[in-house]
């Protein structure tokens, strides 16, 4: 039965999706002191060298608020963005819809070059700040993909409804159509948390010696094969699956954002 | 036409037009310092340059490629199967895709190395009695490009195939086509698009990677985007990294381009 | 009450609305009497939703004015209009109950919250929604769904209440109680209300009187039986009930002379010489009358209380005719003979 072939072959498919997200929980767990696979005794000496590490601790806490302030400001400017693609009428629509999603077409390596340079002239480099903008920049277009699908299901005659009760454009806005966005809000927030969260390129370049998670890890990786990434990498996988998890109970469905 | 509902628009494209698009253009500028076209010359002239432009359009090739041959299957089952079903496989799916590019890559380098699992396994079972070269190389480069890569396509199938109505492909079977035709005739044509989509999206995407050629080609598999690091942060040479990049873009937005027309037709088509 | 000798409580006059090239409304002008329930009743596409909108105030017409009890609020944004309105899909707001559905207008015009829960209780109490003040709208059926809907229409006392095909979605039993519970309820509020359809059955049981639009325009208004009876031209009289519409020119005082050729006795004041249109609706048929048709059956239904037959008649004549099902039904190729009496006939 072919059915059955397909089932199988999928089967092997996942196992090499998953296979790298596995090997990593043995390797953290393990008391070698150096990699070693199958580690032949369990311990938690990794994840105690990460939690003894001050420049691991420091450049987790940057990751994390560098995320959020990043999720703050897409939001801020990828709603308005988003209501204005779906519902205004003007000139250069589409050509502002273009723009807004360029940032995921333009390869990443370019936009931090380019962002490189003219933050090395602004002296923007190793600020916060600076890198929060430019991964606000990459996570637009996620907001903006995430918020215009959103309005694009919405009913309006709910906002009609509204407005036909007494309701004036503010309070429908914040009594109706806030309220009823909010899976595209939660979904769209965690998912710019995460695209800054686990951005590596733009960081490269742009963090200097104030270390995000993911350089660190970058480095780390370049100079050593060290168990200690692994004990972040299961930290990391663990955080991203909060998160899905975070999505699939209050986001909008992500078999809707397929569509 | 009146103009309205711009205003909303005006902060987010201040960002864009300060952070995004002036940098961008900026940079590009200087690869026509002094006036000439020399550093484009030298990106597409030289044989050492001309060789990497010809890697990464073959690895893209072949990313996508394989990536097709891997997506489809796992779109149409994830599309066909029960619900249950459905959402364990896009947990599977997307675990992967927003697990960072980082944690793979070192995962793949633990798997693939010279003492990795693979190799260990394989000298272990008497497979094999020397390390077979993974990484660093052309070939771990790939394995992990598709690996990332991979729910790109994955996605846009899924969608594709869930939109065919399943009474179609059940009065095909009651016709009288067997699996195998009920495939090429019915879902092959019908889930076009989709797969367009994905091979679109992850050619475009591999043609930029950074991350993993730099990390499991080990300095031996050079892709543009790697050659542009080298050339601002090794060489500082600013100029002929901007001439790199206008050829990567332009290349970019060509695929874009010839998509977006081969799409435009066939949903005019389909109207 | 408003004073009487026809002051209308809404007065829409001369408004136009056109999208691009296709006029939505053509000078539409009409009066809804202060407690009156008015159908618009057209098919899809005939204009009567961009009416309903202008007076809601979701579309602003090109052209014309919008009055409500001598108040003119053409320009008026919805919010400030002060009208109830039941949309199609009800659109209830499916992140709040029940309750707070129905609290939402009066929340909006900041009514103090305990007169809200009392005023809340009483309207939910009219449509008999009683203890469900807690639920979600997705946690209703249908038609609960659709008294929730006119709940939050009418517990602000609004000046109009607007219906736009409130019953679309109900299956017919139930579209039957509520038609009969919504019309109960505004005429014991005494709501001046304009009522959406194409549903002729549905404007014939509801309404004070009917306003059939086509193409952007307004072909009548009367009331019930007048646009049944007496319609005032072929859109009409097709668009109401079933028809036989034939046209002819008047010959003689109160004799028609068909295209076909022949003769029928009606009454009616046309002028000798008029080209008119003649309405028989076919339950009016007899085995007998003034005007007798024999011709040969080349349908025939069984309706349970009814045959219904199409007849050919002779000189190439077809008709539709509603008999009392008494005896056997006519098989097809009998010949059977009808009559009609003039006062039946209807000439327009």
């Amino acid at each position: 039965m072919s059915r059955r072939l397909l089932v199988i072959s999928c089967g092997l498919i996942y196992f090499f999706l998953m296979l790298p997200l596995l090997v990593v929980f043995p390797i953290s767990l393990s008391s070698a002191p150096y990699m070693q696979f199958p580690p032949p005794g369990l311990s938690w000496q990794w994840y105690e060298r990460y939690l003894d590490d001050p420049q691991w601790i420091d450049a987790t806490w940057r990751s994390l608020y560098i995320g959020g302030a990043t999720a703050i400001f897409a939001l801020m400017l990828g709603v308005p963005l988003a209501f204005a693609l779906v519902r205004g009428r003007f000139f250069g629509r589409v050509l502002i819809d273009r723009l807004a999603l360029a940032p995921v077409i333009v390869p990443t390596i370019i936009l931090s070059v380019a962002v490189y340079g003219l933050f090395a002239k602004l002296k923007l480099i190793g600020t916060w700040y600076g890198l929060t903008i430019a991964h606000t920049v990459l996570a637009l277009p996620f907001v903006v993909l995430v918020i215009v699908a959103g309005l694009r299901d919405f009913d309006r005659s709910l906002e009609q409804a509204a407005e036909g009760l007494g309701a004036n454009r503010r309070r429908t806005l914040m009594r109706v159509t806030l309220p009823l966005l909010r899976p595209s809000l939660v979904s769209a927030g965690l998912l710019a948390f995460i695209s800054s969260f686990d951005e590596v390129v733009v960081a490269l370049f742009l963090a200097g010696a104030n270390m995000t998670l993911p350089k660190k890890m970058f480095d780390n990786i370049l100079m050593e094969i060290d168990p200690t990434i692994a004990a972040v990498s299961v930290m990391q996988i663990l955080l991203v699956s909060i998160v899905l998890v975070l999505i699939g109970r209050f986001g909008r469905g992500l078999k809707d954002s397929a569509r | 036409m009146r103009s309205r509902g711009f205003l909303p628009a005006l902060p987010a494209l201040i960002l864009l037009f300060v952070f995004f698009l002036f940098p961008v253009v900026r940079m590009l500028g200087f690869s026509l310092e002094g006036g000439t076209f020399d550093w484009y010359a030298k990106a597409l002239g030289e044989q050492l340059y001309l060789r990497v432009f010809w890697n990464t359009f073959e690895i893209a090739l072949l990313v996508t490629f394989f990536c097709l041959l891997l997506g489809y299957p796992l779109g149409f089952l994830m599309a066909t199967t029960t619900p249950f079903w459905a959402t364990v496989g896009f947990i599977f799916v997307l675990l992967p895709l927003w697990t960072s590019v980082l944690v793979r890559t070192y995962a793949w380098m633990v798997l693939l190395g010279r003492n990795g699992v693979f190799n260990r396994m394989l000298i272990e079972g008497g497979v094999i009695t020397d390390p077979i070269p993974l990484l660093h190389n052309f070939t771990g480069v790939l394995i992990g490009m598709v690996h990332v890569l991979l729910p790109y396509m994955v996605l846009p199938i899924y969608g594709a195939v869930r939109k065919v109505d399943p009474a179609i492909p059940a009065a095909a079977a009651g016709l009288g086509a067997s699996s195998f035709a009920i495939f090429r005739r019915i879902y092959l044509p019908l889930t076009l698009n989709g797969i367009f989509a994905g091979s679109v999206l992850v050619f475009v995407l591999s043609l930029g990677f950074f991350i993993t050629p730099a990390l499991l080609g080990g300095g031996r598999v050079m892709m543009i985007a790697v050659l542009i690091e080298q050339q601002v942060r090794e060489a500082l040479n600013w100029p002929f990294a901007a001439a790199l990049s206008a050829v990567l873009l332009v290349f970019t937005f060509a695929v874009y381009a010839l998509a977006q027309r081969f799409t435009r037709t066939e949903t005019e088509a389909a109207r | 009450m408003s004073a009487g000798g026809g002051s209308a409580d809404l007065l829409i006059e001369g408004v136009g609305k056109r999208y691009g090239d296709v006029v939505a409304l053509d000078h539409v002008s009409l009066q809804v009497a202060q407690g009156e329930l008015l159908t618009i009743l057209g098919p899809s596409g005939s204009g009567k939703t961009t009416l309903l909108k202008v007076v809601a105030g979701f579309e602003t017409p090109a052209g014309g004015t919008v009055k409500v009890g001598g108040v003119e609020i053409t320009s008026l944004p919805p919010a400030k209009r002060d009208i109830g309105m039941v949309f199609q899909n009800y659109a209830l707001f499916p992140h709040l109950s029940v309750a707070a559905n129905v609290a939402f207008p009066l929340e909006m015009r900041n009514v103090a919250k305990s007169e809200i829960a009392t005023r809340v209780a009483e309207a939910l109490a009219m449509v008999e929604l009683k203890g469900y003040e807690a639920r979600l709208p997705r946690q209703l059926s249908g038609g609960q769904q659709q008294r929730v809907a006119l709940a939050r229409a009418i517990v602000f006392n609004p000046r109009l209440l607007l219906l736009d095909e409130p019953f679309g979605a109900l299956d017919r039993k139930l579209r039957e109680t509520m038609q009969l519970e919504v019309r109960r309820l505004q005429r014991r509020l005494g709501l001046t209300t304009i009522f959406i359809t194409h549903d002729q059955e549905e404007a014939l049981v509801l309404s004070d009187r009917i306003a059939v639009m086509n193409k952007g325009t307004i072909q009548q208004i009367a009331t019930t039986t007048e646009i049944y009876e007496r319609p005032a031209n072929d859109f009409v009289a097709d668009f109401v009930g079933e028809s036989n519409i034939l046209h002819g020119t008047m010959s003689a005082p109160g004799i028609v002379m068909l295209d076909g050729g022949r003769t029928l006795q009606v009454r009616g004041d046309k002028a000798v010489g008029a080209k008119v249109g003649v309405l028989m609706r076919p339950e009016r048929f007899a085995p007998s009358g003034a005007n007798v048709f024999g011709g040969e059956v080349i349908e025939s239904v069984y309706l349970g209380t009814s045959f219904k037959l199409r007849l050919a008649c002779d000189g190439g004549l077809e008709l539709l005719v509603r008999q009392p099902a008494r005896g056997t039904l006519p098989a097809a190729g009998t010949r059977v003979t009808v009559g009609i009496e003039p006062e039946s006939i209807h000439v327009f």
